[in-house]
């Protein structure tokens, strides 16, 4: 049963944008939208962040802010970008600070474009989200497995697998 | 004897389940007094089972053992006071349980935690003068501080000690770390302080404060109650009616003040104890 896409807790970071995307993504918030209808709750701390709502592109000051949210987040985690500048760059693509979207330093998994995005494109932007989220906590599942299978079969080796290992990895 | 164990095992089991559908239904009411529809009543369910499902990262690898002692001891604390123990022993377990809390927000070496940490020895320094108060007020009142032998009153405590409870009622909002006094755990302040004391703690370590958050409240909820039985079936429903109300009342604070400063907390919480706690141990003691 997945949980992480029925509480997906985001953060937001606006890079150097005109903030209107940013002021976008509040207004996801609002009564008028109203986003914690699917459980979405806004913290400010990466560490308790599943989505990464970055809006403006990104420039060269605030790259290793951005890199350091991102390695901050817990796995399972997706990235958003929202607005047109974080998208490729936008209209501040050929300024000479700006590296350009915010694909130049994390993963994105999912953009939403629009010069402001509308909050109602955010939204259906972080329900597609949420799919990639519940794909992205099976591959972690399956890998931890992977890695336990591997550790147990080299200390007991293939034969003498614990009886419990044969429950987790095979599932009977 | 027989009973007791059966009111602690029902708490043992059922309080995080009421504890966790009171936190649903507190984000409900509070969504509908901003005029929003908010989440399902399981919301909070959902967060702490996800949070299972999170990667675990951990700055210091003892401040999950800490973490997990205020977990344990405020089970403990509940369990004491449901299975009719010792009230002032429960409340001193709780204390412990806290100063867990905190040990694990300053081992964290974060400085939003660390300030977090600072503020929450200031909250425990403003609510535990009531707190013990709210005891000596059950002890001069009964005789004893045995939860089981409170219980066998034939007077409503409510009547003889009122003062105790709105003193009692003014410090529970630093409690359920509501407005205007979460001060520790910023609820409503990320610019200031990220999430104080909790910035360092993820996924199943963040789920354990959660729970007993959940059990806390329950139990808090459960000291409420016990201010209104007095051995009928209807005082009973009563309780359980003005803990809700207290609870309700709670989230309205909430949702209507702005945070305050740290003195104004200290300041509330002595004064209240200083006022009608301290005068209605007073009139008392000398009825």
């Amino acid at each position: 049963m997945s949980f992480v896409t029925k509480s997906p807790w985001m953060i937001h970071y606006d890079g150097s944008s005109c903030n209107g995307c940013d002021i976008e993504v509040l207004a996801c918030l609002t009564p008028m939208y109203d986003i914690e209808r699917f459980g979405i709750k806004n913290t400010g701390n990466p560490k308790h962040a599943d989505v990464f709502l970055l809006t403006g592109s990104v420039n060269e000051k605030n790259k290793p802010v951005i890199q350091q949210i991102y390695e901050q987040m817990p796995e399972p985690k997706i990235v958003i970008a929202v607005g047109i500048c974080a998208c490729d760059g936008g209209v501040f693509k050929e300024c000479y600070n700006i590296c350009g979207g915010a694909d130049t330093v994390v993963p994105v998994d999912v953009y939403v474009p629009g010069c402001a995005a509308r909050p109602e494109a955010i939204i259906d932007g972080v329900v597609k989200g949420l799919a990639i989220l519940e794909e992205k906590r099976l591959k972690v599942k399956r890998k931890t497995e992977k890695a336990l299978k591997k550790h147990y079969d080299e200390v007991y080796g293939q034969e003498h697998r614990p009886l419990i290992m044969e429950v987790v990895i095979n599932g009977k | 004897m027989g009973m007791n164990i059966i009111a602690l095992l029902l708490y043992l089991l059922f309080a995080p389940f009421v504890g966790g559908l009171l936190a649903g239904a507190d984000r409900i009411v509070t969504a509908r007094m901003q005029g929003r529809v908010g989440p399902p009543i399981l919301q909070p369910f959902y967060d702490v089972l996800k949070l299972y499902q999170k990667e675990q990262i951990t700055v210091n690898k003892v401040q999950d053992f800490y973490v997990f002692c205020f977990l344990l001891f405020v089970i403990i604390t509940g369990g004491f006071f449901f299975a009719g123990g010792d009230l002032l022993l429960a409340i001193f377990v709780l204390t412990l349980a806290s100063a867990f809390l905190i040990v694990a927000g300053y081992c964290a070496g974060s400085p939003y935690a660390e300030i977090g940490a600072e503020r929450e020895l200031l909250q425990v320094m403003s609510y535990e003068p009531m707190v013990l108060m709210t005891a000596v007020g059950f002890y001069m009142f009964t005789g004893s501080f045995r939860v089981e032998e409170i219980i066998q009153t034939q007077t409503m405590p409510f009547v003889y000690l009122i003062g105790v409870f709105i003193g009692f009622t003014g410090i529970l909002t630093i409690k359920f770390r509501k407005s205007p006094f979460d001060l520790s755990m910023s609820h409503h302040a990320h610019q200031e302080l990220v999430q104080g004391l909790q910035t360092e703690f993820s996924g199943k370590t963040l789920a354990m404060v959660e729970i007993a958050h959940w059990y806390e409240n329950v139990f808090l909820l459960g000291l409420v109650f016990l201010f209104f039985v007095n051995g009928t079936a209807w005082s009973v429903v009563l309780g359980v009616a003005v803990a809700l109300l207290t609870y309700f009342i709670e989230v309205f604070i909430d949702n209507n003040y702005a945070r305050m400063k740290w003195e104004v907390t200290l300041k509330v919480g002595w004064f209240t104890a200083i006022t009608v706690g301290f005068v209605n141990l007073l009139v008392l003691n000398f009825m």
